[in-house]
């Protein structure tokens, strides 16, 4: 089992819970939607499970590691090197060039391998954008660096949150496909936050979170 | 609707609070020093105007003697023919440690003075009999009548407020005895209403010339030069605190065009809204402008005292020590502030006014259109050469002026460029891709940090270039000092009688006995003082020439030649090989020039005897004495026991250079004082830019934090990178301050002060600046750095949920 999810809570600041007593588990090359309403705490619990912020109860346990006995260099670390996220802004960095954006995190997990990162660059179509900074491609195109960049580091673990969100159909379409199929070639984990029933049905399975709970 | 629109504007300051005090800050600071320095030259000239209406100076035509002093018996045939004149007497006199002129006048026929009309209205008036007879009264400031309250030999004293500091005034009678010159006349002044038919001054008096009160130079006139560095000073310090204020005003502007964008939408028209957002930076003007006058007004008050010291020790112009405030400099300040914010804002003012109602409201768009204006860089061009054309085509302080900020601004301007092309560079050669964001990142946080940059460029290059020129000039300076005092011991005897019999007795006791004999002539640019030498080793020597010709020194012993200093020499273009009118009958050709940094007035040598000719009965009361080192502070002690000279008129060389260095050290305070706080303005630019930009700093950093970097490390290289552009800024700060340097050392000082020093580098100074912008820089990205430390997951987490 990659990620196991065991009875986690979670309370905005002023106490007001979002997530009560949350479990699942996702396997090595499993895909997994997780949908539910605006505000029910989807974004949250990906955030907790990439170990962007902490929990108040229970535990998360990634690839064996339980993240609450981390600390914020710990955190990091295993961002770095087994988890890859994908956010419906595209998050790229502005200041960095495409071909510099797709390559930042695998260079930061020291796991760059130039051979993938051209064959993802080509997969992707953005062989003829690797020169652009981020403020001049589309949304569809940003939205391919993000996935480039966070396939090029070879994660266990992919997490995506709303990553059509931002995209016209067609733009979806594609970015989907293109996200499905690298996970599939890499054997990596899919967790994908999504309000949209048409693309959590094309995962392997999908939970769907209510008032803090699955149901 | 106009109370909504407000509200709404002003609700940007109620959320943006450290914005508002930002700019108030860089408002205050630019208006304060801008405003202490003005409330400095003010007081500065409203002393030489009030010295000048309480002593009638300037006022009326003058007669003088070319040769020196005019006897009493000219005078009274002047009075006999039926010219209408009155004498004056004026001298110096050493009372403790401080020197005080006396002025004498004839108190029958001279101009009814202010100080005399006080005292005579006083309380206790004086019998007008007691004022003409011995011992007669001295009229002083109250500060001095405390001084001479312990002297009982002097006449009484009579208080007034009416007289500038540093001077007695009394009936010429009493000036004579005082002053030991019995029979003895400074200046005749012309009265006014001169009857019709008098005989012509070349029939009575041929040796006396009449100088139109219009051709004198005044003190306000002879102190220009050093006023328009400090107002010049005033200036830079003031375009430092607005590089703060257009930053703010920019960013402020930026994140209010969702708000005004909806505005709009909401019915609220364009011009309505850029009518009230320039009432509220009006408004915020004056709140800055009000403060910035409190700080002013007590950064004057610390400044005065040594700029007064200053002006009395260079020029002999008498500055009280003390601020007054002005309701006009008042309004003049708050006139800077309003005018300045509302340049350093109009840029962004017309910006927002030409902003479509569809255009985008994010920052980015903002960086975007001012990273790329290609308009900056070609200003910043054409201002670096429209400034060394100006420094080509004019000659004029004003024009040196013109040189020094063309090039600052210009280059200014083109520091973005400059370190984008650095930082690209560095970019290129880096592996890592950590290093790789960080310059990376650096370039992109370039346009909103720029302005800072440019102000930190400024205050560096201020700092490097004023200070090189302060240290050439000390160097130069202490040479010259060991130059020029080569005497081993300075006498100055109370009269000339007495000088010439300590001379007598010392001649066969020491190596030389060197006279220092002087007269004032006048010549047409200024006072000309003309000093008499002797033949000695000691001038073929040491004396410091910077132009010279062939038996110089024999030329002007024999009486065939003179030398002349190098004021004189720029300011009237003679050279050696050129003549130079003493007096009428005294035309002599230049054998060289040499350096003088004790005054800024014309001065020429000729042989004793020439001097006896040109000037006969110039006092023989001063003159240095060559003797063995080991032996002058023998020999100074048994002179003063001998002739009962007090302490201050037999001097050691040692303390005569110290007193000269401590006249000079004194005269750069103010300078040093406002560098300090240039720099000091310029890290505060820095400060408040890394603040005001950390709202967008999370959208860059936030991504790279979720990658796998600890928010510590983040907080690192936030601070290694605020560190990185100091150095970088410093670095081509150091060709700048040495242009500067160079402008300031051959042009500005040369119109300023009519000399030209060497330029000497001093690169321990320079690594001590870069270490205090480092530390600067350290601590104004501490800060930032320090609340990323401390952020709360939770906040970067709302860049991802699109929440911010």
């Amino acid at each position: 089992m990659l990620l196991r999810i065991d009875q986690i809570q979670k309370s905005y600041p002023g106490g007001r819970p979002v997530l009560r007593d949350v479990s699942l588990t996702l396997d090595q090359g499993e895909t997994l939607a997780l949908t539910g309403e605006s505000g029910c705490g989807k974004s949250t619990l990906l955030n907790l499970a990439a170990a962007l912020d902490s929990f108040d109860g229970g535990e998360i346990t990634l690839d064996g590691v339980p993240l609450s006995t981390l600390d914020d260099s710990g955190r990091a670390d295993l961002r770095r090197h087994r988890v890859s996220l994908v956010f419906q802004q595209f998050n790229l960095i502005p200041s960095l060039t495409v071909e510099q954006n797709l390559s930042f995190h695998a260079r930061l997990a020291g796991c760059h391998d130039t051979g993938w990162s051209t064959h993802l660059a080509d997969r992707l179509g953005l062989s003829d954008l690797l020169a652009r900074y981020p403020e001049n491609l589309s949304g569809g195109q940003q939205q391919r660096v993000a996935i480039g960049r966070a396939m090029a580091a070879r994660p266990k673990l992919l997490l995506a949150d709303e990553p059509t969100g931002n995209l016209d159909e067609t733009a979806s379409a594609n970015v989907l496909d293109l996200m499905l199929a690298l996970v599939a070639e890499t054997g990596a984990a899919l967790l994908l936050v999504t309000h949209s029933q048409d693309i959590a049905a094309r995962l392997d399975r999908c939970v769907h979170l209510s008032g803090g709970h699955i149901t | 609707m106009t109370r909504a629109v407000i509200q709404a504007l002003l609700s940007h300051w109620r959320v943006h609070r450290l914005q508002l005090a930002t700019l108030l800050i860089g408002i205050a600071l630019a208006t304060g020093l801008w405003s202490a320095v003005q409330a400095v030259n003010a007081e500065a000239r409203a002393s030489y105007e009030r010295a000048n209406d309480q002593l009638a100076f300037g006022q009326y035509d003058e007669l003088r003697n070319p040769s020196g002093m005019i006897p009493i018996s000219r005078y009274v045939d002047l009075r006999r023919a039926g010219w209408q004149v009155a004498a004056v007497l004026e001298g110096s006199l050493q009372i403790g440690e401080r020197r005080l002129q006396v002025l004498g006048v004839d108190m029958v026929t001279y101009p009814t003075l202010p100080a005399v009309t006080q005292v005579e209205q006083s309380a206790t008036p004086p019998n007008p009999a007691d004022m003409l007879t011995a011992p007669g009264r001295l009229l002083a400031a109250p500060s001095v009548q405390k001084l001479l309250r312990d002297h009982p030999h002097l006449p009484p004293v009579l208080p007034t407020d009416a007289l500038p500091p540093d001077l007695i005034l009394t009936d010429i009678g009493v000036a004579e005895t005082l002053l030991n010159k019995p029979g003895q006349i400074s200046r005749l002044i012309v009265l006014p209403n001169q009857p019709q038919s008098v005989q012509p001054l070349s029939d009575i008096a041929p040796e006396l010339e009449l100088t139109r009160a219009s051709a004198r130079i005044d003190t306000a006139q002879l102190t220009d030069s050093f006023h328009l560095n400090l107002t010049a000073f005033g200036l830079l310090s003031f375009a430092v605190g607005l590089f703060i204020v257009h930053g703010t005003v920019g960013l402020a502007f930026a994140q209010r065009r969702a708000m005004i964008r909806t505005l709009r939408a909401l019915g609220v028209s364009m011009q309505q809204l850029v009518w009230m957002i320039t009432i509220e930076l009006a408004l915020l003007a004056l709140i800055g402008g009000l403060l910035g006058l409190v700080l002013g007004f007590f950064l004057a008050g610390a400044l005065l005292p040594d700029v007064a010291a200053t002006l009395r020790g260079l020029y002999s112009a008498p500055v009280d020590g003390q601020i007054t405030l002005h309701p006009h400099w008042a309004l003049s300040g708050l006139a800077m502030a309003l005018a300045g914010t509302l340049l350093a804002s109009g840029h962004a003012l017309f910006r927002l006014s030409r902003m479509p109602l569809l255009t985008g409201a994010g920052l980015q768009a903002w960086r975007g259109a001012t990273s790329g204006n290609r308009v900056i860089p070609l200003a910043g061009v054409f201002l670096i050469a429209g400034g060394i054309v100006i420094s080509y085509l004019f000659d004029g302080l004003i024009f040196g002026f013109a040189m020094v900020a063309g090039i600052l601004t210009g280059s200014a301007l083109l520091l973005p460029v400059l370190l984008s092309l650095v930082i690209s560079a560095f970019q290129r050669w880096t592996q890592s891709p950590v290093a790789q964001w960080v310059w990376a990142d650096m370039r992109a946080q370039l346009p909103g940090l720029s302005l800072a940059l440019m102000a930190l460029l400024l205050a560096l290059a201020a700092n490097i270039g004023v200070g090189t020129m302060v240290s050439s000039f000390r160097l130069t300076f202490t040479g010259w000092l060991d130059q020029r005092l080569t005497s081993e011991v300075y006498v100055t005897a109370p009269d000339s009688e007495l000088g010439q019999e300590i001379a007598q007795w010392l001649t066969p006791r020491v190596t030389a006995v060197l006279p220092i004999r002087s007269a004032e002539l006048m010549h047409e640019t200024g006072p000309l003082f003309l000093y008499g030498v002797i033949d000695d080793q000691t001038y073929r020597q040491k004396w410091p020439l910077i132009a010279s010709t062939k038996d110089d020194w024999d030329r002007v012993f024999a009486g065939k030649a003179v030398l002349i200093n190098e004021q004189l020499a720029r300011r009237s273009n003679l050279w050696p090989g050129d003549f130079l009118t003493l007096a009428p009958d005294h035309t002599l050709t230049i054998a060289g020039v040499y350096s003088d940094y004790g005054n800024p007035t014309g001065q020429a040598i000729v042989s004793m005897a020439q001097l006896d000719q040109i000037a006969p009965g110039a006092e023989a009361r001063r003159f240095g004495i060559r003797v063995a080192p080991d032996r002058a502070s023998e020999l100074a002690q048994d002179i003063r026991d001998r002739f009962e000279l007090p302490r201050h008129a037999v001097v050691q060389q040692a303390t005569m250079k110290a007193q000269s260095l401590a006249v000079f050290e004194k005269t750069f305070v103010v300078t040093s004082a406002l560098n300090i706080l240039t720099l000091g303005v310029a890290g505060f630019a820095i400060l408040t830019s890394l603040l005001t930009l950390w709202t967008q700093r999370l959208p860059q950093i936030a991504p790279v934090w979720a990658l796998g970097l600890t928010r510590a490390q983040l907080a690192r290289l936030e601070v290694l990178r605020s560190v990185l552009l100091a150095t970088l800024t410093a670095v081509l700060a150091l060709p700048l301050g040495l242009v500067l340097a160079w402008a300031l050392l051959a042009v500005v000082n040369v119109q300023a002060f009519g000399w030209r020093l060497p330029m000497y580098l001093f690169p321990a100074d320079w690594i001590y600046l870069f270490a205090l912008t480092l530390v600067a820089a350290f601590v104004a990205a501490a800060l930032p750095a320090l609340r990323l430390l401390r952020l709360p997951p939770a906040d970067l987490l709302k860049v991802f949920a699109n929440e911010r």
